[in-house]
């Protein structure tokens, strides 16, 4: 790379992007979103964060050591998609004191109403099929989302889907593995499979939701409508449970409300735990 | 499913060729070579190695626990992302282990069985709680160090799977090891409480891993033998003695303090001596009487058994798969 090309930012959609680069050119001022790019950052940011503090539980739990290692992984991606998001949307919201939002402030310091992710993500983990179904939802949904999302007008936004889409592939592969051996295994996990699909597809229909917000950011080419993903969802999540001799389960659909802040009973647990510590010491650096 | 990979245990050998195994095996431990799988050893090489690999095994993966305890709970999000990477490293320190002990002919399934039943054993100081964020410092830099302090050794013992699974566990014990003294060092320097929790946790945990090394070298009868074979490098005492200087050296950098006032260096025998240990409580805790021995293995048999139905479904599904291709095979 020639001097002349060389960015003064390292968000680059090819560069192994990490929540710390993104904190410090918000520091130094190089990148900073819009109002609605940061709401937005924030959504994405949550959905992940909540995903990797369910999924952290099976850590030291989990059927087979292999799968200790398997759902700490993606959990430790969720996890650092999480911190980007959150770091890049914190840069568009202040402290009292004047200062960027950082992702600890929005990750430990904000109530349960003023989360921005949808139901599915703080759905229990139930039994392994459970989380299963859950994660193979999150998987496609997600993997198109990004995929999208590197082509977004916004380089940040755009850099971070870059990593995660990646890994996010990895994830789906897993799930859809499981998805296939629990419902052509034995009786007993075929039967789970199948509960667990339909206790998570309620929250199925949330994920597509266009309101006035992405529109607004979809038509600046800065978003991914939610809309428009859903009919290579569809397609692609069907083409697996047709493999899995499963059927879509059909289930009414919850009426959803996370990204404005309405969200299940379970997400105030997940928070309660979550935030304990910090908020225990406020101030305090770890 | 684990059982699959086994190496097949040598069949019944002549007394001549027990000999020529033998003459083999005590060539190869004189000349400090590495015995694999496949040659011939004492049969009580192998129980040994077994017995210890195993047990090796079972720590990492108990070990898991309490420290999995404060991932949901960790104070900053990136001190969450490194307390799992730590844990999720453990499990495959696990996974290493135990495959290097089905080498020995033993699956990881009866090893796992063993555990659940509470007739294996596994590192005592894993049944101590961890009852404040500041226990993950103190695990990191005294329970990992002290580790290091054990394996490193160990990667020179003298059977080739075990060392070289403990090659690839030290790096990242090391690794871990900076991370809990850095745990500390941040609560050291915070607030008047956070630097109260860490000292707190130095004190509880300070005891326990100097016992970690095993009882004190007089009474470690098992030792001799497994110095002449190689696998032990350094005696109990020798190693705890070494673990007290290194700490001596780090507890000053974080500003905290061992709860020994007996720590000296003894000048004629050029080693460091430490205060006296409650060697009862270590033979309470070993006897399965520690505080949370019953909870660690609860937590074990609870996931072991919560899991059964995907393991079985695994291993249908797979044998499945492997019926449909030998039918399109052979069509």
């Amino acid at each position: 790379m020639s001097e002349a090309n060389a960015s003064a930012t390292r968000i680059t959609p090819g560069n192994a992007l990490r929540p710390e680069d993104i904190a410090l050119e918000v520091r130094t001022g190089l990148v900073k979103p819009s109002e609605d790019v940061a709401e937005y950052a924030l959504r994405l940011g949550d959905d992940a964060l909540i995903l990797a503090q369910r999924l952290g539980h099976w850590i030291s739990r989990a059927p087979e050591l292999e799968e200790d290692i398997a759902l700490g992984n993606i959990a430790l991606d969720q996890l650092g998609h999480a911190r980007s998001f959150l770091t890049y949307a914190g840069a568009g919201m202040l402290n009292e004191d004047g200062t960027a939002k950082s992702e600890d402030d929005l990750a430990y310091f904000r109530r349960e109403h003023e989360f921005r992710s949808v139901q599915l993500f703080e759905q229990p983990n139930g039994d392994f099929a459970e989380t299963i179904a859950r994660q193979f939802v999150v998987s496609y949904y997600q993997y198109e989302l990004y995929r999208r999302l590197t082509e977004s007008t916004d380089a940040t936004l755009a850099a971070i889907a870059a990593k995660a889409v990646k890994e996010v592939d990895y994830h789906r592969d897993h799930s859809t593995q499981w998805v296939l051996r629990l419902a052509g295994g034995t009786e007993e996990s075929r039967t789970r499979m199948i509960h667990g699909l339909r206790t998570m597809w309620p929250y199925v229909n949330e994920l597509f939701q266009d309101d006035e917000l992405t529109q607004r950011l979809a038509e600046a080419g800065a978003a991914v409508a939610p809309s428009s993903l859903k009919e290579d969802f569809d397609r692609l999540v069907a083409g697996v449970l047709t493999e899995a001799e499963l059927e879509v389960p059909d289930v009414p659909a919850a009426p959803g409300g996370g990204r404005q802040g309405r969200h299940s009973e379970h997400l105030g647990y997940i928070l309660a735990e979550m935030q304990v510590l910090a908020r225990e010491h406020p101030g305090a650096s770890w | 499913m684990a059982a699959q990979n086994l190496q097949s245990v040598p069949a019944e050998l002549t007394p001549e060729e027990d000999a020529a195994g033998q003459a083999h095996f005590d060539r190869i431990i004189a000349e400090d070579s590495r015995i694999e799988p496949r040659y011939w050893m004492p049969a009580a090489y192998r129980r040994t190695l077994l017995r210890q690999v195993s047990q090796h095994a079972h720590s990492e993966i108990i070990g898991m626990q309490p420290e999995a305890n404060w991932i949901s709970r960790a104070p900053s999000l990136k001190r969450k992302a490194i307390l799992m990477a730590k844990v999720q490293d453990e499990a495959g320190h696990g996974l290493y282990l135990y495959s290097a002990a089905e080498t020995l002919g033993q699956s990881r399934d009866k090893m796992m069985d063993d555990l659940i039943a509470g007739k294996a054993r596994y590192s005592s100081i894993f049944n101590y709680p961890a009852l404040t964020w500041a226990d993950m410092g103190a695990i990191g830099w005294l329970v990992d160090g002290a580790a290091i302090c054990n394996q490193v050794p160990l990667c020179r013992a003298s059977y080739g799977p075990y060392g070289r699974a403990m090659v690839r566990v030290c790096k990242e014990e090391s690794f871990h090891q900076r991370q809990g003294f850095e745990i500390l060092l941040e609560l050291s320097n915070g607030t008047p409480a956070q630097k109260q929790m860490a000292q707190d946790a130095v004190n509880r945990w300070y005891a326990p891993a100097l016992m970690m090394f095993g009882p004190p070298d007089d009474d470690s009868p098992n030792s001799k033998q497994s110095m002449a074979w190689n696998i032990k490098r350094f005696s109990n005492d020798e190693l705890r003695s070494r673990f007290v200087g290194m700490m001596v050296e780090q507890v000053r950098v974080l500003g905290l303090t061992l709860p020994d006032d007996q720590i000296r260096f003894n000048e004629d025998t050029r080693k460091w001596e430490h205060g006296p240990l409650d060697w009862h409580e270590f033979q309470e805790v070993l006897a399965g009487r520690g505080p949370c021995n019953a909870q660690r293995l609860e937590r074990r048999r609870a996931a072991h058994d919560d899991g059964a139905w995907v393991r079985e479904a695994a291993a249908a599904y797979a044998a499945k798969q492997s019926a449909k291709q030998q039918k399109e095979y052979a069509a």
